[in-house]
């Protein structure tokens, strides 16, 4: 039970266009059709006792409080389950009613411990404020048998069952299956026996639970309790923010005793996640006051030595000096900076504007470079926006949903749930993607199609859709003539109905038979709404763009876009990389998307910042590192990312690294970028500043600052103290002025402000003059661009391609319980569901290599070899093995090659020629590693056990 | 600048706009998305290459389009 107050009116609220008028205690209630009682009289203001209802899950009519009398009616209905109808007269209080209430919290409490005072929910139990309620004095039963002896299970690492307080309510059981779509959660037995088992183990822990906590929050007792809750006592107050993990974005209270986090509860008025949330965002937020975070800046002349601990003034005019020592020396264009999808808006405009403004280069660029820059490109060009056309409840008007190279279940766990609540509904799913992820075959979903294609065929597998929506007669005519350029859609039907890119032409090269690819194909044309969502499997590929392209084709062509419950939908990796992407964080682009080189634009910059502005393009982070192994590229400012672990062919990475002369890491841990750093500034977690992020739907959300920065600044005052040290200035008061800043210089945000989103909640770009409360669905009259425009898109293999030395093709992604490097969740009990990356290979090659379960294998590819531990999987096609690159040491990027996309540069981690030998010891780059990162933590303790001094480097 | 590097990256832009029906406009697919998204330096590089005969592994199509193309790559951007 959350303390934050929201009034829940114990059942869903429904939508319909017909209303219904009743009365409840002589009060008129008009609601819609099909609308609880309960949840009409809490409309109307009164509120009945209910203890199994809550308003997040469907009636279930079990606990027998919330029993009201209807005129002309027998007995005594459940009012969450009995529906309003036209004229109905309810009493929801009288003497009855009062007796037969008091009676069932007498038999409830009668198997419930006496324990409030020191019960975890004391204050905060909605069995004791029902037993309040109805005036409970007295238990008459409680000498009988009861469950009060019964063990708790505390195996989870952030939340208890304690059966003894468990009132079988079914709460927990039913948000497991209709919130999360896990259905781990059961009621065992009948009558007295009856409690709540985890399905698939012995305990919650070894169950298929996946701890996203909507059972915790349904929970009415203390049976199911965070275990925060039960160490430190409730908390007093709350704070609405934003989750800093994917790019869901779920709105979350941070729920405090002082500045102490106490947990974290989604949000049910969140418009992204509606009061959900998963084993990330909802527990595992221990990483931001571990006692690996740094919080005093260091610098060191070489990365062979010592750091020493200084203060702020002396490593920010450290770095200023540096940095202009590296221009005057080897010019203005030898520096850059990249910023970070984990930071703010506002931190990454400040950034780029250091770049740009202080450092007088375009060299910025950011982490979704190695991840959703082809969605950049591809949208851009085809539909004329950066962006997702829909929002995240477009899902629920879906009729068939095509789901190609993403895996929300584990990487946007969230959404993966609403999707699943709409599959179940009936909503047909293909899955496009080389594995058997989740959603192919999970509890009452099952896809129509799996296309289990080759890595590195998505663009065949697109065009041969495409060949049969033209081929077929299935496209949308009207749409297209209406809504499309004509003479781009006449040269792409020429070339898409080209034999060779048939179904029949192309499954040699995909792998999927092509009568499945019709069959699919068919279905998302002709099933009403159909709606594509595609995540890095889409975009990490040396035709991540074009695949892009592809898919906004086929969605113009079969008139898939422009309203709810269709559009093109990338799914984006990390929680801020559409607002790092939209605050002008690519060096070819100013802030809104708008080229380095639109005299009209660079013209509006430069009158609000004072400065002239490059009209050059500047480097990529794939060509920083390029730039600094051939000696023009020197000093590098990385905030919050860690490239050293995170970008593909680790040895070409940490190479350039060396290169570099004066390399500025700032992040609240020393990652694995930072080992190779001279200067360390300490970064600000999310929990520390205020500022907003940005989803995969657009939507702009606050984040609120609910404690001091621990290391004294939040992340954009160290960015504009270092812009101010050399010698441009920055003066932002607040994290609000740099948004009004960015208001003024974005046509998509001309409308947004702190102040508006703090009374909307959240607000989806374009919000501007036309679009005051931002805009849910894009498109709809024309696209942004004017006329969508068709391009062509033919498939090219890639250069990554087994042989007889490497015969397998490796793919990577990342899992529930971990994110990303890794650097949050590996602070985290998350560890105990994923303590190392794991190689996942088919059963056949396993027998071909003699390899079996839990076997070191080492994986080889052309860019370089690591050893991981071998798990066996049916998941897998032949040919193909998968990774996880959360655990540095584990090397996944070692593997990985510098083959990237053709228009972006964003890497090839999707596809990389392999072998796989059974081995006996690390790799020899694992060796080094060790040796390395022992070598850099020791100069590092020297560092910390040492005070902050003048330095001398 | 690494100019095996520059070459492959190059080719595979040439790769997408080799798709043009009209050899004119896939040379100025190539010429134009190289002018806005690559740094003055990685142009210059490729360009020397050229003209040291370092670029043979250039796809004709590419090439034709840099000799095409060359003082607006070599000029300012877009």
């Amino acid at each position: 039970m959350s303390l934050h107050c929201h009034h829940d009116r114990g059942t869903p609220a429904r939508v319909s266009t017909e209303r219904v008028t009743l009365s409840i205690d002589g009060m008129s209630v008009t609601v819609p059709a099909g609308t609880s009682i309960l949840h009409a009289a809490a409309e109307a203001g009164v509120d009945i006792p209910k203890l199994c209802a809550t308003e997040s899950l469907e009636a279930f009519g079990s606990c027998r409080l919330c029993v009201v009398q209807v005129k002309n009616r027998r007995g005594y209905p459940a009012s969450c389950t009995t529906l309003v109808e036209e004229g109905m007269e309810v009493t929801t209080e009288n003497d009855a009613l009062f007796r037969l209430r008091r009676g069932v919290m007498e038999l409830y409490i009668s198997d419930h411990p006496l324990d409030c005072l020191t019960c975890s929910a004391n204050g905060n139990c909605e069995l004791q404020d029902m037993a309040g309620r109805v005036g409970l004095r007295e238990v008459r039963y409680a000498d009988g048998h009861n469950h009060l002896a019964e063990a708790a299970d505390a195996s989870n690492p952030y939340f208890n069952y304690d059966p003894a307080k468990c009132i079988v309510c079914s709460r927990c059981v039913r948000a497991c299956g209709e919130v999360q779509g896990t259905f781990a959660l059961t009621t065992t037995e009948r009558g007295f026996d009856s409690r709540i088992a985890a399905a698939g183990g012995t305990d919650f822990l070894s169950s298929e639970c996946v701890s996203c906590g909507a059972c915790v929050a349904a929970c009415p007792t203390a049976a199911l309790m965070e275990k925060s809750v039960i160490e430190l006592g409730q908390p007093q107050r709350s704070v609405t923010t934003t989750c800093a993990y994917c790019g869901v974005g779920c709105s979350l209270n941070a729920e405090l005793q002082g500045e102490k986090l106490v947990r974290m509860v989604p949000d049910p008025s969140g418009g992204a996640n509606h009061g959900h949330a998963c084993v990330k965002g909802r527990f595992a937020w221990g990483y931001a006051t571990h006692a690996d975070r740094i919080t005093t800046p260091m610098i060191r002349k070489s990365i062979r030595d010592p750091w020493q601990a200084v203060s702020w003034e002396e490593a920010i005019a450290h770095t200023a000096a540096e940095f202009r020592r590296l221009q005057e020396k080897h010019g203005a264009e030898s520096i850059g900076s990249i910023t970070s999808s984990r930071c703010t808006n506002e931190e990454t405009f400040l950034v780029q504007k250091l770049t740009r403004a202080a450092f007088g280069v375009n060299n910025v660029d950011t982490c979704a470079r190695v991840c959703h820059s082809p969605t950049g490109y591809g949208l851009k060009q085809t539909l004329g926006e950066s962006a997702g056309t829909q929002d995240f409840d477009s899902v629920m008007q879906a009729d068939v949903i095509l789901l190609i190279g993403a895996n929300p279940t584990d990487g946007h766990p969230v959404f993966g749930s609403r999707m699943k609540q709409r599959l179940r509904q009936g909503a047909k799913l293909i899955v496009a993607d080389p594995r058997a992820i989740d959603l192919v075959d999970t509890p009452h979903v099952r896809a129509a199609h799996h296309l289990k294609l080759r890595p590195g065929t998505n663009v065949a597998l697109i065009n041969a859709l495409a060949h049969v929506v033209v081929s077929e007669g299935l496209v949308d005519e009207a749409f297209v003539a209406l809504r499309c350029e004509p003479e781009a859609f006449a040269k792409w039907r020429t070339f898409i109905a080209d034999p060779r890119h048939s179904p029949e032409a192309t499954e040699e090269v995909t792998g999927v038979p092509a009568a499945e690819m019709r069959a699919a194909a068919r279905l998302y044309a002709t099933t009403g709404n159909g709606a594509i969502y595609y995540g890095l499997g889409v975009t990490e590929h040396s035709q991540g763009s074009t695949m892009v392209i592809g898919i906004a084709n086929l969605a113009m062509a079969t008139g898939n876009i422009g309203r709810p419950g269709v559009g093109v939908n990338p799914l984006r990796g990390q929680n801020n990389v559409q607002g790092s992407c939209d605050m002008g964080s690519f060096p070819h682009e100013l802030p809104g998307y708008r080229h380095v080189s639109d005299v009209e634009t660079r013209t509006l910059f430069e009158s609000v910042w004072g400065v002239p502005l490059s009209d050059e393009p500047g480097l990529r982070i794939p060509n920083m590192f390029d730039a600094a192994i051939s000696g023009s590229f020197k000093g590098l400012y990385v905030q919050g990312e860690d490239i050293a672990q995170s970008d593909p062919n680790t040895h070409h990475v940490t190479a350039a690294l060396e290169s570099l002369e004066c390399l500025v890491v700032q992040d609240l841990f020393l990652n694995e970028t930072a080992k190779f750093a001279h200067v360390f500034l300490p970064g600000a977690s999310f929990l520390e500043k205020d500022g907003t992020f940005t989803n995969a739907e657009r939507r702009i959300s606050r984040v609120r600052k609910v404690m001091r920065p621990l290391a004294e600044y939040a992340d954009w005052e160290v960015t504009q103290m270092l812009s101010n040290a050399l010698g441009y200035p920055m003066n932002y008061r607040h994290p609000s002025e740099i948004m009004d800043e960015i208001a003024r210089l974005m046509p998509t945000f001309h409308g947004v402000s702190y102040e508006k989103l703090d009374r909307l909640g959240s607000v989806q770009w374009p919000c501007n003059e036309t679009h005051p409360e931002g805009t849910p669905t894009m498109h709809i009259d024309e696209f942004v661009r004017g006329k969508g425009r068709f391009m062509l898109t033919e498939y090219v293999a890639t250069e990554e391609r087994v042989n007889r030395r490497f015969p397998l093709l490796l793919t990577t992604g990342r899992i529930l319980s971990q994110y990303n490097v890794g650097a949050q969740t590996r602070r985290t009990a998350n560890t105990v569901w994923h303590p190392e990356d794991i190689l996942e290979l088919h059963p056949v090659d396993a027998e071909d290599r003699g390899i079996r379960e839990g076997d070191w294998v080492g994986v080889q590819s052309r860019a370089g070899e690591t050893v991981l531990r071998a798990k066996i999987s049916e998941r897998m096609q032949p040919g193909v093995v998968y990774t996880t690159f959360h655990w540095p040491g584990s090397g996944a990027n070692v593997v990985t090659t510098e083959n990237s996309d053709w228009a972006t540069n964003c890497p090839e981690y999707k596809v990389t020629a392999v072998q796989i030998t059974r081995v006996e010891q690390p790799s020899v780059w694992q060796k080094q590693f060790e040796r390395f990162s022992e070598e850099q933590m020791s100069l590092l303790k020297a560092s910390t056990e040492a005070k902050p001094a003048h330095a001398s480097v | 600048m690494n100019i095996e590097h520059l070459i492959h990256m190059a080719n595979q832009i040439g790769s997408y706009f080799a798709a043009e029906p009209d050899p004119a406009d896939a040379r100025a697919g190539i010429a134009d998305h190289i002018a806005r998204f690559w740094e003055k330096r990685m142009r210059q590089s490729l360009y020397a290459g050229l003209d040291s005969g370092e670029a043979s592994a250039l796809a004709p199509l590419v090439s034709e389009a840099l000799a095409e193309h060359r003082e607006r790559l070599l000029g300012r951007a877009a």
